[in-house]
């Protein structure tokens, strides 16, 4: 892998930058967050195009639709933790029942923000944001993946909640030269022992666990789950079937996110047994991202322990 | 349409939706009398809009931030011919598109309300993007004054001034009760006008079941350039059905044959004064 020191909020604005030359329907909102949301270029750049709307997230959200309503594409940049708590009855009845056109981008997502606590932490967004009707849900899991979901998400016609992390993370593809298709699994390593599936920047965790398990001779097959609402569920009953185990692992809560979402196919089609690798039912403790996931054993290390007490049961 | 045809034609529509929610016995009497007047206005003389091209590109925008109080829009829209009168028979029918609040699967409908508090923003959107493009058309949205509790109603009041959006008139049928009786009681809201005025806003005051008022107040807009407009129509709750008229309970009572009856008479028999002064004119 290689080091990498560009923020994938950073790459959303690039990316946004270089595709509102010639369309013109792109706009971004912010939430006094251009800053935070790297939105900044956008703004001095397409000030036609870009809505200051002040720390009032769900005048952000309302607003959103009825620009979508007129046939613009409003790319909603705001903290994870506020868009999608604070909007969600926006999210529910503005975008998601009356079928506009919003995208929906948290950023500093999951615990992003370790040492402001609770308030700030966005553990419980992918259980709330799956729950909402026709609502699509995806983390990319790097820079490459990042530019990919962006691009996609400009000819996506339908709400999306999108979820990002504040700080650089490795990269797990080498170049953007692969298929990115929302709601279809990458399978970023094949194996037979057991399936690990990820999302977001616990990818980069699941394949580290890959590496060190193939060193004690356990093969895995590693699943990028970047999309995960519409779910990839043929992916998830051909891991199953084909691998016996299956782990997950989310910077999330254990309940209602990609665990959930993946077990809820998994007994109902091809019951194999499981791990959910997460955070548990508690205010997340104060912390860098990387200590905050030892703390609760988001590692490759105790990712292979798991493997193994599963594989050998 | 002249004022006294416009006059006629509210209270067919009071009619018509008392009609309909004694046959469905259900909905929200009280406001949708309250803003038949107001919907009067808009839909037959002051909104730019066609019926048989609902999607029509300039058309004028209409949000019910009020949402419950549908059952007026329902049979305006209704008579307006952007669905057969006859779907009014549905209303609140197992798998009806009428349904209790707006619904964007009915032709002529925007946006789907009900939660309060969510017009406002909506039409801030709306109004910024035609700004943004340079269309002309203009975004009215149509609040509660119970739901002016909702605090995102003041995020995007400040908005809508921060945008200069004089293109966007609120409309708050200021009847003074919610369901648990006077707003001031509940929660107060007064001083009101002054409030918006703080936000920024053009206010105008109309009583707002006098049509001729409420059609002055929107043929007026924008009186200042640069400013989205707030109409304070004063209304009566419930208004031209007697028994009805300001008692918070008919905020969702329905009425029973015999108050139906009542309330029929008294639409028709203003209807047959207001008709037989058209002919001696």
């Amino acid at each position: 892998m290689t080091m990498n020191t560009i923020p994938n909020r950073q790459v959303i604005c690039d990316t946004l930058l270089e595709l509102a030359e010639n369309d013109k329907d792109i706009m971004v909102l912010a939430s006094d967050s251009r800053g935070s949301a790297a939105m900044a270029p956008f703004a001095n750049k397409y000030p036609q195009q870009f809505v200051e709307v002040g720390i009032a997230e769900q005048n952000i959200v309302g607003m959103s639709a009825g620009l979508a309503h007129s046939g613009k594409k409003p790319f909603v940049t705001s903290p994870a933790c506020f868009l999608s708590m604070r909007s969600i009855e926006q999210i529910k009845v503005d975008v998601a029942y009356s079928a506009t056109n919003v995208k929906l981008i948290g950023i500093s997502g999951g615990i992003s923000y370790g040492a402001l606590g609770m308030s700030h932490h966005s553990v419980q967004d992918i259980a709330v944001a799956r729950a909402i009707p026709g609502l699509a849900v995806i983390l990319p899991a790097d820079r490459h993946e990042t530019k990919k979901m962006t691009e996609a998400l400009v000819n996506y016609e339908g709400g999306v909640y999108a979820r990002i992390g504040r700080n650089p993370v490795a990269d797990v593809y080498e170049s953007d030269e692969y298929d990115f298709e929302i709601g279809k699994a990458v399978t970023m390593k094949d194996g037979s022992d057991l399936t690990i599936i990820a999302a977001g920047e616990t990818v980069r965790i699941a394949l580290g666990a890959a590496e060190a398990l193939a060193n004690d001779g356990v093969t895995c097959r590693v699943l990028n789950m970047h999309t995960i609402k519409p779910l990839d569920e043929a992916a998830i009953i051909a891991a199953a079937a084909e691998t016996g185990h299956i782990i997950t692992v989310e910077e999330h809560s254990i309940y209602g996110g990609l665990g959930a979402a993946v077990a809820e196919v998994v007994v109902q089609n091809a019951p194999v047994p499981m791990k959910v690798v997460g955070i548990p039912d508690e205010p997340a403790i104060a912390g860098k991202t990387a200590e905050v996931f030892r703390h609760y054993g988001i590692t490759a290390d105790h990712i292979k322990q798991l493997a193994l007490e599963l594989i050998n049961k | 349409m002249d004022i006294r045809a416009l006059k006629i034609k509210a209270a067919q529509i009071r009619m018509d939706l008392l009609t309909m929610i004694h046959r469905a016995q259900t909905g929200h009497t009280g406001g949708s009398l309250s803003n038949t007047d107001i919907l009067t206005a808009l839909y037959y003389e002051v909104m730019n809009i066609d019926p048989s091209n609902p999607n029509l590109e300039d058309r004028d925008r209409f949000v019910a931030s009020k949402g419950h109080s549908v059952e007026s829009l329902w049979c305006i829209l209704a008579d307006r011919g952007f669905f057969p009168k006859e779907e009014l028979e549905t209303y609140s029918q197992f798998g009806t598109r009428l349904i209790g609040h707006p619904n964007n699967k009915v032709p002529g409908i925007e946006m789907n309300t009900g939660a309060l508090g969510h017009g406002l923003p909506i039409s801030v959107g709306m109004a910024l993007a035609a700004k943004r493009d340079g269309r002309p058309y203009r975004v009215f949205c149509l609040m509660g004054d119970g739901e002016l509790a909702e605090g995102s109603n003041w995020e995007a009041a400040m908005a809508g001034s921060h945008y200069k959006l004089d293109n966007l008139i609120g409309i708050v049928d200021r009847n003074g009760l919610q369901i648990s009786g006077s707003t001031e009681e509940v929660m107060g809201l007064e001083p009101l006008e002054e409030k918006w005025a703080a936000f920024g806003w053009h206010v105008v005051s109309v009583d707002g079941n006098d049509i001729e008022q409420l059609l002055a107040a929107f043929r007026s807009v924008p009186e200042v350039s640069g400013r989205p407009t707030l109409i304070m129509a004063n209304t009566v709750k419930g208004k031209g059905v007697s028994f009805a008229e300001n008692v918070p309970g008919w905020h969702h009572h329905v009425p029973n044959d015999e108050q139906l009856k009542l309330a029929l008479a008294e639409l028709s028999s203003y209807i047959d004064q207001l008709s037989l002064k058209g002919q001696v004119k």
